[in-house]
C-alpha cells in the first residue's frame, strides 16, 4: 500500500487534515509537512530520544511512529510548551540551571520531563535520572538537567498549591 | 621556543599584569545564556531545519567493502527512478580538484580527499555514488537500483600488521601505510632506564571512539545562478576552513562562496574537518542550479564521521629509589584510518600523544616515537582532547604503577615529580613549554575537596570488608589558545593562530559583534557578548553576536583546540576598546567635555558626576545622521575590526579524582564521586565553564567505561547503532564537583586560558586509575580502555588461571 492516505491529526491544539504516504515517519511529518522543526531527529532508531513528543498525553518517539498510525490522535511538541517570552516552567528551569548546551537533545528532554513530572511529581534525583535515561545528551553530563527537572518539579508543585488555595 | 622568544613572553606579561589589576564586572559573571530562549522553544535554526523552495535531497550509495577495487558502477536504472534528478559518480565530477591535507613534516604522506570514491574504496561507508532526488525517501529508493561491482582487496585492520612490508598498501602514491613518523628526544632515555632501580611498563591500548554529536552532520548548498554564488549551510565547527577548501576544490573566489554554520548540535571535533559530503552538495547545487541538502542518519554518522584516538602505546617509566622519575620512553602506533583528514592531517592524533606524554612532570630523559598508520577504516580526526586522553591515560597509569611498586601514595608521588610553582616556564622532553601552570595547586585542591586522607581510610575499611573500592587521580596540561608560532598540527599550511572580531555600532545605536569562530553548544554567543559588553561599556542583552559565517570577517578558521575564548575573546577585547575610544571622542564633542570626564557604561556615555548622558542610540544618530553636530573631519565610523594573535598561546590544567566501587558479582563499575580542580585562567562565565567540565567528564567516563568502535576482521563496523555504541545516560554519570583555581594566564589578553576539551582529557585516566586501584588486591593492571565489565571479567579470569597455573607449578 503506497497510495497516500488522508489523516486528521491535532498538533499543539491545531487540527490538520493531510494526505501522507503510509511510510512517512511522524518525525518527518512534523518537521517537513507541518514545519515544526523543534522536534529533532538524532538517530531514527528509537534510542536517543531527541524526537520525543507527546502522543495522546504519553511520551513517544516520533521516529518510531508512522504518521498514518496517528489518524485522530493528539500530539504535542516542544512548540506547544511555551514561547521565548512566556516559557513553560520546565523551559524556564532549563534556562536557569544551564541545562542545555547545543540544544539538540533539549526538545526531547523537555517533553520527557513533562511526562515524567506528570506521572511522578515527587520524583527524587535517582528517579529523575532513571526517567531521563532514555534521552541522550552529549554536552551537559546531565547534572544540570537533573537540577532543572528538580527545580521545575518544585515550581509546578508550588503553582498547584497556589491554584488550590485561590 | 628560543630564549629570545621567552624574553618576548616576559615582556608581554608585564603589560597583561597591568590589565589584570582591574577587576571586571561582566567578565566573570554567571550570565544566563542569550541563545537559550530560541533553543528551548523549538526555534533554533539548525541546518536541517532550513527549507528552500525547490530544494533537492541527497542519499549516498556507500561502500560495503573495507578495501576493494571498483570494477564498474551501473546507475542507469537509478537515473530512471521516480523523483530522481541526478545520479553522480566520481567520473561525473572530474573537474573538481581533490583536496590534500599537506604538511611540511618530513616522512609524511598525504592522501586525496574527494567527494566520491573513484577506482578504489578504503573503508565501509565511503561514498561512491550520490543520488539527488525530490525527497530523501525517493533518493534512498533509488540507491537500491545502483549496481556496483567490487574486486575485494586484502583488508587492512590491524595497525601493527599494516606497518609490515608484507601488508597491502591502501594508497599506492604513498607506497606505505605508515603515513607519518616522528621522534622526540631529550637526554638519553635508554641509558637512564637501564640504570634505574624502579621501572614500570605496559602495552597500553586506547580503543577507537566516535564523537556522537546529537545532531548528525547536515549540509545544505544554496545556489544563485545569476551571480554564480554558492552558500553552504553546514553543521561545521570550521566554516572558514571549509570556505577556503571549497574555493580550491571548485575554483571559485571567496566572494562567490559563503559558508555558514548556524546553530550546530554539538561537534566535539567530529565536525572540525572537511567532509566528502560537504564537497558533494556544493558541486551538485552548482551543477543542478538549485538548493541541495544532505542530512546524515545515525548509521552514516557512526560509519563515516571522523573517529577518535585508537592508539597502541608501549611505554616505560623509570624512577630512582626515592620516587623521582628519571626517564620515560614510548613507542606509539596510531591507527589513523583510510585518509589523512583535511586540514589536520593523519599526524594530529598520534603526534599529540607523544607530544604530551611527559605531562606535568619533570622527567629529564624522554624518547617518544610515533607512527600514524593507515588502515581500511574511516579516518580518525580531532576528537575532544586530541591525543591527550591517551597520553594522560598512559602516563597517569604509569605513575600509579610506580607508586604501587614504591609503596608510596600516588598523590605524594605526583607532587614530588610535578613541575613546582617556581619552576615555570618549563620545557618538557617533547619540546612543549608550559607557562605558569597550576599543577600542584589543582592536585592539592582536588584532594582537599574530598578530604583525601579520610577517603583513603574509608577505602581501607571498605577493603577490609571485602568491597572493591578504588580511588584514582589524573593530572594533565594542554596547550590552549595557541597562536601563530605554534601550529595545531605540525607543519600544517593553514593559520590556526589568529581570530578576528568586527564590532559595529550602526545608525540605530545597535551593537553587532561579528566573529569567524563558531559555537556548537559552548555558549559563545553569551561569553563573547560578555567580553564585548565589558570593554565597550554596553549591555550583554543589546549585543548581537554573529558567528560561524565566513563572510563576517576576511579570514577565520573556527572553533577547535579550546581556542575560541582566548582568540575570539582577545580580538573582541581589542575591537571593543577601539570602538569605546571612538564613542568617547564623539561624545566629547557632543557633550563638550574632556574625554577624561566621560564614562561609558550600560549602553550610554555620561559625564561623571552629572546627569548629562547620551545613549548609544542618541550618539549614533548624532554621528551618522545629524550631520552638523560633529565636524566632518572629526566624524568617525563607530566600528573596529581587530585580529588577535596570542603568538604562543597558553595552557590549561586540571586534576581529576574519581572514586569507584565495583560490584564483584556483576562487575558493574559505579562512579561514586568525581571531582575536577581546574585552571582555565580568568573565567568569563563560571556557569558555562562548569557545564563544559561536566560534559567533558561525561565523555571521558564514556571513553573509560563504555565506548568503543569495533571493526571485525572483514572491516565491518559492528557498533553502527546507538544500541551497540554506548554513550553514557543520566544514570551512569555521577554529580561532578568542580573547583576553580582561576590563575589568570599571563600570556594572553584578558588572562583567559581556554577550556572545553579538558574534561575528556583527565577523566579516562582518573577512572582507569580508580578501577585499577579497586582491583589492585586481585593483582590486575588496567592497560586498555574502555574497561567494560566484559573486559574486566576477562582480566579477572586470566589472572585466576595464571594464579592456578603458578600454584600448580609450585605444588
Amino acid at each position: 500500500m503506497t497510495e497516500p492516505v488522508v489523516i486528521r491529526i491535532t498538533v499543539n491544539g491545531v487540527e490538520y487534515e493531510k494526505s501522507v504516504e503510509p511510510r512517512l515517519l511522524l518525525s518527518d511529518f512534523l518537521r517537513n509537512d507541518l514545519g515544526l522543526t523543534g522536534t529533532h531527529v538524532g538517530c531514527e532508531h528509537g534510542v536517543c530520544g531527541a524526537c520525543t513528543v507527546l502522543v495522546n498525553g504519553e511520551s513517544a518517539r516520533s521516529c518510531l511512529f508512522l504518521a498514518v498510525q496517528l489518524d485522530g490522535a493528539q500530539v504535542e511538541t516542544v512548540e506547544g510548551l511555551g514561547t521565548a517570552h512566556a516559557m513553560h516552567p520546565i523551559q524556564q528551569a532549563f534556562h536557569e540551571c544551564h541545562a542545555l548546551q547545543c540544544g539538540f537533545c533539549t526538545p526531547g528532554m523537555l517533553i520527557t520531563t513533562v511526562d515524567l513530572l506528570k506521572k511522578f511529581p515527587e520524583a527524587d534525583d535517582e528517579q529523575i535520572r532513571e526517567g531521563l535515561s532514555g534521552n541522550l545528551c552529549r554536552c551537559t553530563g546531565y547534572q544540570n538537567i537533573v537540577r532543572a527537572v528538580r527545580m521545575a518539579a518544585d515550581e509546578l508543585k508550588a503553582r498547584e498549591v497556589k491554584e488550590a488555595a485561590s | 621556543m628560543t630564549d629570545a622568544s621567552l624574553k618576548a613572553v616576559d615582556e608581554r606579561q608585564d603589560g597583561v599584569a597591568e590589565e589584570l589589576a582591574t577587576r571586571p564586572k561582566i567578565i566573570g559573571a554567571r550570565v544566563k545564556r542569550t541563545e537559550d530562549p530560541r533553543l528551548l522553544t523549538g526555534k533554533g535554526a539548525y541546518v536541517d531545519d532550513r527549507k528552500v523552495a525547490g530544494m533537492l535531497h541527497v542519499a549516498f550509495r556507500r561502500s560495503d567493502h573495507s578495501h576493494a577495487l571498483i570494477k564498474s558502477i551501473d546507475v542507469s536504472a537509478a537515473r530512471q527512478a521516480a523523483g530522481v534528478v541526478a545520479v553522480l559518480t566520481a567520473e561525473d565530477m572530474s573537474e573538481i580538484n581533490a583536496v590534500f591535507a599537506t604538511s611540511r613534516m618530513r616522512d609524511y604522506h598525504t592522501t586525496p580527499i574527494t567527494a566520491l570514491a573513484s577506482k578504489k574504496v578504503r573503508y565501509v561507508g565511503e561514498p561512491i555514488v550520490g543520488v539527488v532526488a525530490k525527497s530523501r525517501y525517493l533518493a534512498e529508493d533509488a540507491l537500491e537500483l545502483i549496481e556496483v561491482e567490487f574486486e575485494p582487496l586484502p583488508v587492512v585492520i590491524d595497525p601493527e600488521t599494516a606497518c609490515l612490508p608484507s601488508a597491502a598498501v591502501l594508497h599506492d602514491d604513498a607506497g606505505t601505510n605508515v603515513l607519518c613518523f616522528r621522534e622526540f628526544k631529550t637526554g638519553d632515555a635508554d641509558a637512564a632506564i637501564a640504570s634505574a632501580p624502579i621501572r614500570v611498563s605496559g602495552r597500553f591500548r586506547f580503543y577507537r571512539k566516535t564523537p556522537v554529536a546529537m545532531e548528525n552532520r547536515t549540509y545544505l548548498a544554496e545556489y544563485e545562478v545569476g551571480r554564480d554564488e554558492l552558500t553552504l549551510y553546514t553543521s561545521s565547527q570550521v566554516p572558514g576552513i571549509i570556505r577556503d577548501a571549497l574555493s580550491d576544490a571548485l575554483d571559485m573566489p571567496g566572494s562567490q562562496l559563503r559558508v555558514i554554520a548556524p546553530d550546530v548540535g554539538g561537534g566535539f571535533g567530529g565536525k572540525a574537518s572537511l567532509y566528502p559530503e560537504e564537497i558533494f552538495v556544493a558541486v551538485a547545487a552548482r551543477r543542478l542550479g538549485c538548493a541541495v541538502k544532505w542530512t546524515s542518519d545515525r548509521m552514516e554518522d557512526l560509519a563515516a564521521t571522523s573517529q577518535g584516538f585508537d592508539q597502541i602505546v608501549n611505554a616505560e617509566l623509570a624512577l630512582d629509589a626515592n620516587g623521582n622519575a628519571v626517564a620515560l620512553k614510548a613507542d606509539v602506533i596510531g591507527d589513523v584510518g583510510a585518509y589523512s583528514i583535511y586540514p589536520w592531517t593523519a599526524v594530529i592524533e598520534p603526534v599529540q600523544v607523544v607530544s604530551f606524554l611527559p605531562g606535568p612532570y619533570k622527567i629529564a630523559n624522554y624518547l617518544g616515537r610515533v607512527r600514524g598508520v593507515a588502515t581500511s577504516k574511516p579516518p580518525t580526526g580531532p576528537y575532544r582532547g586530541v591525543g591527550r586522553p591517551t597520553s594522560t591515560f598512559v602516563t597517569e597509569r604509569l605513575m600509579d604503577m610506580a607508586a604501587q611498586r614504591l609503596g608510596m601514595d600516588p598523590v605524594a608521588l605526583r607532587l614530588r615529580n610535578m613541575i613546582q610553582p617556581d619552576e615555570f616556564p618549563h620545557r618538557i622532553g617533547s619540546g612543549i613549554i608550559w607557562d605558569q601552570c597550576a599543577f600542584t595547586e589543582c592536585l592539592n585542591a582536588a584532594c582537599d575537596k574530598v578530604d583525601y586522607p579520610t577517603l583513603r581510610a574509608r577505602q581501607a575499611q571498605a577493603r577490609a570488608a571485602g568491597r572493591w573500592f578504588g580511588i584514582g587521580v589524573a593530572c594533565y596540561a594542554e596547550l590552549t589558545g595557541i597562536g601563530s608560532r605554534i601550529s595545531v598540527a605540525p607543519g600544517m599550511p593553514i593559520n590556526t593562530g589568529t581570530e578576528t572580531a568586527k564590532i559595529t555600532i550602526d545608525s540605530t545605536g545597535a551593537v553587532t559583534a561579528a566573529f569567524g569562530v563558531t559555537a556548537m553548544g559552548q555558549g559563545l554567543e553569551t561569553t563573547l557578548a560578555q567580553v564585548v559588553a565589558e570593554h565597550l561599556g554596553g549591555r550583554v542583552k543589546d549585543i548581537r553576536v554573529i558567528q560561524g559565517d565566513s563572510a563576517a570577517v576576511p579570514n577565520a578558521t573556527g572553533s577547535y583546540a579550546s581556542r575560541s575564548a582566548v582568540l575570539a575573546g582577545g580580538a573582541a577585547t581589542l575591537a571593543a576598546k577601539e570602538v569605546k575610544d571612538k564613542i568617547i571622542r564623539a561624545a566629547s564633542h557632543l557633550l563638550e567635555t574632556g574625554p577624561e570626564d566621560l564614562v561609558v557604561e550600560d549602553g550610554k556615555v555620561s559625564v561623571v558626576g552629572t546627569d548629562r548622558a547620551l545613549t548609544f542610540r542618541q550618539l549614533a544618530r548624532a554621528v551618522y545622521l545629524e550631520m552638523r553636530r560633529i565636524p566632518a573631519d572629526k566624524r568617525e565610523e563607530l566600528a573596529s575590526t581587530k585580529t588577535y594573535d596570542p603568538v604562543f598561546g597558553t595552557s590549561a590544567t586540571a586534576a581529576h579524582l574519581a572514586v569507584v566501587e565495583i560490584n564483584p558479582d556483576t562487575l558493574e563499575i559505579k562512579l561514586e564521586r568525581f571531582v575536577v580542580a581546574e585552571d582555565c585562567g580568568r573565567l568569563i562565565n563560571p556557569m558555562i565553564v562548569d557545564g563544559q567540565v561536566h560534559g567533558g567528564v561525561a565523555q571521558g567516563i564514556g571513553a573509560a567505561l563504555y565506548e568503543e568502535v569495533v571493526y571485525n576482521d572483514e572491516g565491518q563496523n559492528v557498533t553502527a547503532s546507538l544500541v551497540d555504541y554506548i554513550i553514557p545516560t543520566a544514570t551512569e554519570i555521577p554529580p561532578i564537583e568542580v573547583v576553580h583555581i582561576e590563575a589568570a594566564s599571563l600570556t594572553t589578553l584578558g588572562g583567559f586560558r581556554g577550556m572545553g576539551e579538558g574534561g575528556t582529557i583527565g577523566a579516562p585516566a582518573a577512572v582507569a586509575n580508580a578501577v585499577a586501584d579497586a582491583v589492585a588486591p586481585l593483582g590486575i593492571d588496567i592497560l586498555e580502555l574502555p574497561v567494560s565489565p566484559e573486559r574486566l571479567f576477562r582480566l579477572i579470569e586470566n589472572s585466576k588461571q595464571h594464579k592456578d597455573a603458578t600454584h600448580g607449578h609450585e605444588t
